[in-house]
């Protein structure tokens, strides 16, 4: 059962455009659309933090999808859907905290501040890090994947939770750029036509590289799991 | 429950016509959840094991909360909401731990999930015996509270809060014991996959009750109220429908 | 009454059962015997609806498991190597808690249970808490909760562990009279004279299949554990 090489070609094929992609969004982040007016440079750093941002959630709604798809049908590659797209949601939302903290120190003048916003993304970080405890902490494979879809589906009540909080909470003084804002939150800025437009070019890119890792992420899954289908055969051969 | 056609009657009426008119036997839904948290409750009146040591424990928590904060009459004001929420998360987290393990551990989970019960039925009738335990932690600590700090607690919006609070605290801790209870690590691997879930419940009672006992505005408590039961309805719902799949096999 | 057809299961990379044919006729007692591990437990735990098969069919008294498990269940009496009791609730208690989730009306349930008890031998013992039973009355409580709703099947894993020779005797006649007036038994154990004795045909289950499958009346017990460790060979010589 050889893993089919056409796939393979296409993912190959898929990362190298993604690349591509990547480097145009980054060029367009850092050069094309000028200095903020107010912010300066620092505030190149916001197309990054929210395009990961997007990414993560795009990771933890295929998570959903996977664990209700697996609790349906049974068949093990939701279940490799649903650990990847954890996986790489958690890298990405880290991307997010990381970015936003560079940003905020010349900005907010710290590093961290308990809130609301910044509280939920760090709830929503540790609620997919316990995702994979529970993973480490079920020996039977079968239960494990049965137990991390339902929480793979519960723990997206915490990606919710984030989105929610700043429209119930307005004491926010995290930005809030899409959708109307109730507060006057510090550091937010006018967007431009070139400022939007660089924007809308790296979210899509952060889409396409949520897609295209998690699609690497499974195929590594599937060879680990090869591999040691085949260690088993072989020791039974002993 | 067992009234609605299910798709299953309708398979067996071409597999089996002689019986084909009969429903799905399954015991009447709230008999089911009745009689399982009846003797959740019998045997807890009898042994009274779990809740003496919850009071005691509940009792020991305000008092290292208080030597800890060493708290004057200003700061116990506004710390004694968060006082009261995370002795009710941790005692909690203890009592549903002993709870589930106790079934999973004696094979009675089994004998339980023979019965012709809706596993809904048997989530629910669970939920409920863990809900009057939650409650009665929590009224302990609003009287021990109101005396201890010197702040009435007895407050009709507050119950309020508590009972919304404690609803969706038990439902999502019970669906989570459930299955921390199979993990070799159980006692450790509850908080670690509890609190995440249940932190905006949580941030959401501290900050409703921090501003209902300041005596702020409505506008400054009613949308945690609406937040925690818009957050009672989601957990409820979605251990309806998660919790048959987490204990077959 | 029960119709098993290539049943497989498996728990993750490891196969219990692999393919298993087996009929049970309505009214026969079937001894099932077999090594550790050979999936005696797997094969009951399926039939009493408890676990998924992998593949391979089930029919429990012309119903599919696991999709119409709701009609089995309430034909299914089960007694475990576990005593699947509230040991700090009374006897009594313990069955009127089954009586009211097996659904018996409201004026039958007390006389059912006085009834049961007084046929397993504990109703002097009825308002005595469980834990303060001994192992054999623990079991033999075990047997009145499977029978309260009268079901047409029961099914019976390795009853007699941990019994005392009394008890164990006691319990043999028991299990005489409980399998009488048409009901189906099935029950693993380890004894082979035992499951000789009580029951009216013999299988033998090697290495998730049936290996041997025959009436008791055709089998010389004094043969039977020659033939047993031949059937089973290739399991007991490593």
């Amino acid at each position: 059962m050889a893993y089919p090489s056409q796939r393979t070609r296409l993912l190959q094929g898929l990362t190298v455009a993604t690349v591509v992609l990547f480097a145009i969004a980054l060029y367009l982040a850092l050069f094309w659309v000028g200095p903020e007016r107010t912010q300066g440079e620092v505030q190149r750093v916001f197309y990054v933090h929210l395009g990961s941002f997007l990414g993560a959630f795009l990771s933890f709604t295929a998570t959903v999808v996977a664990g209700i798809a697996y609790l349906r049908t049974r068949h093990p590659k939701w279940d490799t859907l649903g650990l990847a797209s954890v996986e790489i949601g958690l890298g990405l939302s880290a991307i997010t905290v990381i970015t936003g903290m560079t940003w905020a120190k010349p900005i907010w003048n710290t590093w961290w501040t308990w809130d609301p916003r910044l509280t939920s993304v760090a709830i929503m970080w540790l609620a997919y890090a316990a995702y994979l405890m529970l993973r480490s902490g079920i020996e039977d494979p079968e239960r494990q994947r049965r137990f991390a879809a339902v929480y793979g589906i519960i723990a997206f009540a915490s990606v919710l939770f984030t989105i929610i909080i700043v429209r119930v909470r307005p004491d926010t003084i995290h930005p809030v750029v899409a959708g109307p804002t109730q507060a006057d939150p510090t550091g937010s800025f006018d967007v431009t036509d070139r400022i939007r437009d660089t924007l809308f070019f790296n979210l899509f890119t952060f889409a396409v590289i949520t897609a295209v890792l998690i699609w690497h992420r499974i195929r590594l899954e599937n060879l680990v799991q090869r591999v040691s289908r085949r260690k088993m055969e072989l020791l039974a051969e002993l | 429950m067992s009234a609605e056609p299910t798709a299953t009657s309708e398979k067996t009426q071409a597999a089996a016509p002689a019986r084909a008119a009969r429903q799905r036997p399954v015991t009447r839904y709230w008999q089911a959840v009745g009689a399982i948290a009846w003797k959740d409750l019998r045997a807890e009146i009898r042994s009274r094991e779990l809740i003496n040591s919850m009071v005691l424990f509940t009792l020991m928590t305000v008092m290292v909360f208080s030597l800890a904060l060493e708290l004057d009459s200003d700061a116990r004001q506004n710390v004694v909401a968060g006082v009261l929420w995370v002795t009710v998360v941790f005692a909690g987290m203890l009592g549903f731990s002993r709870s589930l393990a106790a079934e999973h551990d004696r094979g009675s989970l089994d004998a339980l999930l023979l019965a012709p019960i809706d596993r809904s039925a048997l989530f629910f009738g669970k939920m409920i015996g863990n809900l009057l335990f939650v409650l009665v932690i929590s009224f302990v600590l609003m009287l021990l509270l109101t005396v201890m700090f010197n702040i009435s607690l007895i407050e009709p919006l507050l119950v309020v809060m508590l009972l919304l609070g404690s609803v969706g605290f038990t439902t999502i801790g019970t669906l989570i014991a459930s299955m921390s209870v199979h993990a070799r690590a159980r006692e450790t691997l509850l908080p670690i996959l509890l609190l995440p879930v249940s932190l905006p419940l949580l941030i959401s009672a501290v900050r409703g009750s921090a501003a209902i006992l300041n005596e702020m505005p409505s506008e400054d408590w009613l949308p945690w109220i609406q937040l925690l039961a818009v957050a009672d309805v989601i957990f409820l719902a979605a251990a309806y429908s998660l919790f048959g799949f987490i204990v077959e096999e | 009454m029960i119709e098993i057809r290539k049943l497989t299961k498996t728990f993750g990379l490891n196969p219990v059962l692999r393919g298993l044919d087996l009929d049970v006729e309505r009214g026969q007692f079937l001894a099932l015997l077999g090594p550790n591990g050979s999936g005696k437990t797997t094969l009951l735990r399926i039939l009493a609806a408890l676990s998924r098969p992998t593949g391979g069919t089930v029919r429990i008294g012309g119903w599919d498991l696991p999709a119409e498990a709701d009609f089995v269940r309430a034909q299914l009496g089960v007694v475990s190597h576990l005593p699947l009791l509230y040991d700090t609730l009374t006897a009594e208690e313990n069955l009127l808690l089954f009586a009211r989730l097996y659904d018996l009306p409201a004026e039958e349930r007390r006389p059912r249970v006085d009834a049961v008890l007084e046929r397993v031998g504990l109703k002097r013992r009825a308002r005595d808490v469980v834990r303060t039973f001994s192992r054999g009355m623990q079991q033999r409580l075990a047997i009145a909760r499977a029978i309260l709703h009268d079901p047409a099947i029961l099914l019976l894993d390795e009853p007699y562990t941990g019994l005392d020779q009394d008890a164990a005797a006691l319990l043999d006649t028991l299990l005489r009279e409980v399998a009488v007036g048409g009901r189906t038994v099935v029950m693993t154990t380890h004894d082979l004279r035992r499951g000789h004795a009580l029951a009216d045909r013999i299988a033998i289950l090697s290495r998730g299949k049936i290996a041997l499958d025959s009436p008791c009346a055709d089998i010389d017990p004094d043969a039977l554990p020659a033939l047993y460790s031949d059937v089973t060979g290739a399991a007991t010589t490593r």
